[in-house]
């Protein structure tokens, strides 16, 4: 059984997709499949609903100024103040493309190991109760480790 | 040994190859999984999956609308 790793840094919604069909991809290959999540595409794990947590008041600033969840993230094209946002995902879903929620499901499922980078949660505020279940935290060695082992290593 | 029907018309990739994943995941060596996709990467996605995957890959059909693959769990 082959491998693959993939960084998610970026919290946009299409490079966010990409990354998903290619991590379901690879588990429907029968491959291991990690995913290590780090700077915004941490908001791509964070619940939709607001969670009570104590945090400074620039950890909270940081926290509402970032989108929240799978569902409100922007595109890294045309998003026209999430209008190209909401464009495309009605057009995806006319053309019955999985959203990005079912994607982070199916992946799930599929048993892709995801991973939150603690060093970025710390810096950016994001507490384990804001981020959805079924997920690990971890730092830059795990994924180094997981690195390691795969022959393949994408940073989106 | 049996034969699985896998309806995966009208989802986009990667459905179809999760959807055979998943049924051969559940079949017994021998069993043959007939998919039925319309996504058009399927027909050389399929063949991908099964050299990489080492099922075997009975026939490929591409009819237009609807692109047929039978494949064996090894």
């Amino acid at each position: 059984m082959a491998k693959k790793t993939i960084i998610v840094f970026s919290g946009d919604l299409d490079k966010a997709m990409a990354a998903f069909i290619i991590a379901n991809g690879a588990a429907a290959m029968g491959d291991e499949v990690t995913m290590f999540f780090t700077f915004w595409g941490l908001n791509i794990l964070r619940k939709p609903e607001g969670v009570k947590v104590k945090k400074s008041f620039l950890e909270n600033m940081f926290g509402k100024m970032m989108p929240r969840g799978a569902e409100r993230l922007g595109l890294s094209k045309m998003n026209f103040g999430g209008l190209g946002a909401k464009m495309m995902k009605y057009i995806m879903k006319k053309k019955n493309v999985n959203t990005l929620g079912e994607l982070i499901e199916n992946a799930k499922a599929l048993g892709v190991r995801l991973i939150a980078c603690t060093m970025s949660m710390d810096v950016m505020g994001i507490r384990k109760e804001e981020l959805i279940d079924g997920i690990d935290f971890a730092g830059v060695a795990t994924y180094l480790a997981e690195a390691d082992e795969a022959n393949l290593n994408l940073f989106i | 040994m049996k034969e699985i029907k896998v309806d995966a018309k009208c989802l986009q990739c990667p459905g179809p190859i999760v959807q055979l994943f998943n049924a051969i995941k559940n079949a017994d060596p021998g069993d043959v999984i007939v998919v039925e996709a319309t996504d058009k990467g399927f027909y050389n996605d399929v063949q991908a999956w099964c050299k990489k995957t080492k099922n075997e890959l009975l026939s490929l059909e591409d009819k237009g609308d609807v692109i047929i693959a039978k494949v064996k769990k090894v």
